[in-house]
């Protein structure tokens, strides 16, 4: 593995209720995050392509890992997304370069399929600092009810020379959505929007 | 006394292979499990309370086996634990207190009779407040290599009428324990203590 990996922590959540009404089935998130080494903290480097293929690495380590939390198959995943915190020695263009060019692929392979494009966030920060994670429908972005986020946090990281990488996957949408727009049942899945 | 009435669950893992040290023939696996339920006596003073302590017994149980099932499922694998609560600032710090023994005894009950006293921590917050559940080793309180703590909290809880439950295992040593004191290996295993 071309990524060194000092951590990896998963968190699933799941909805019973809101507002005091029942949410039938529950809803559930989850994420799955690594700490890894920075191998460009602390200078400035012009070819980013080894953090691209950490992130080809991370794609898949992070979607599997995910998915398993969530106990399901990979294709009955509904929604997704990706972000990136950079220690304090760190780029925020290293966050890109793991996050864009290669880490889509492997997640759509361990969700099935994905036609839509995989919501991101990125920041730099130190330990504990907050990333929510944007979450929308994995074959149709316009899918209004699984317009969401995630928010996770390990206190102990990034560190100055690290960077968290992570992976949402949910089962569902938000836990009582009625504001309208495209919903699942109306996916044509062509173009990754409708 | 009425049943909790649970409006979210969190489970999260958190897999340590390193701290800048040697990585751990086995990494370090330390999992929360976190229940958001209604405070039933939030927004008044009660007197009598701890009816609701044997109310939460299922629910702790139920936390307890999901902890065992994130950390692999065999319970002879946990080696730590902790536990904690967060009160809604409509609730009291009193009624964090009620999770004391349905919290502590499931989990010595999944583990098998565990000996040592179940570390905790408690306080009174908003949505988003993180707690530092404390972790000792189950059969000795002493062992200083299992001396550890978990962060753990969520974004949207408590709300003001709820309270926040967590139990915390571990299956191990903090990753890089060098400091002495009592061992895992010298635990004589009659007082909880030693």
């Amino acid at each position: 593995m071309k990524s060194k990996i000092r951590k990896i922590v998963t968190f699933v959540e799941e909805t019973r209720t809101e507002m005091g009404k029942p949410v039938n089935p529950p809803t559930r998130r989850a994420a799955a995050a690594a700490v890894i080494e920075n191998p460009f903290a602390g200078r400035y480097v012009e070819d980013l392509a080894e953090l691209m293929e950490i992130g080809e690495e991370l794609g898949a380590l992070l979607a599997e890992r995910a998915v398993a939390a969530l106990g399901i198959p990979g294709p009955s995943a509904e929604s997704y997304g990706k972000a990136a915190a950079v220690g304090e020695n760190g780029e925020l263009e290293h966050a890109a370069a793991i996050l864009h060019p290669k880490l889509g692929t492997p997640v759509r392979k361990a969700l099935g399929k994905g036609a839509a494009l995989i919501p991101s966030s990125k920041k730099r920060g130190g330990p504990g600092v907050a990333l929510d994670i944007p979450l929308g429908h994995k074959d149709a972005a316009f899918v209004r009810s699984h317009f969401d986020g995630m928010e996770i946090r390990v206190n102990d990281a990034p560190r100055a020379n690290e960077i968290l990488v992570a992976v949402a996957v949910t089962d569902s949408g938000r836990p009582l959505p009625r504001v309208g727009g495209l919903t699942k049942d109306q996916i044509k899945g062509e173009d990754g929007l409708r | 006394m009425p049943e909790p009435q649970l409006r979210k669950r969190v489970i999260i893992v958190e897999e340590i292979f390193h701290e800048g040290g040697p990585a751990a023939a086995a990494p370090l696996k330390r999992a929360a499990a976190l229940a958001v339920i209604h405070n039933p006596f939030a927004g008044k003073y009660v007197l009598e309370i701890a009816g609701f302590m044997e109310d939460l017994t299922p629910l702790g149980l139920e936390m307890a086996k999901a902890l065992v099932a994130a950390l692999g499922g065999d319970p002879k694998a946990i080696e730590g634990y902790g536990k904690g609560a967060i009160v809604g600032q409509a609730g009291e710090l009193e009624h964090g207190a009620l999770w004391h023994v349905p919290g502590g005894y499931a989990m010595r009950e999944i583990l098998g009779n565990a000996k040592a006293i179940v570390a905790s921590t408690k306080k009174v917050g908003g949505p988003g407040t993180r707690l530092d559940v404390p972790i000792t080793h189950i059969n000795a309180s002493y062992v200083r290599s299992h001396f550890d703590a978990m962060e753990v909290g969520i974004a949207d809880a408590p709300k003001a009428d709820e309270i926040l439950l967590a139990l915390v295992m571990t299956t191990g040593p903090r990753v890089h324990a060098r400091v002495g004191g009592l061992k895992a290996s010298e635990i004589k295993g009659q007082d909880g203590l030693r």
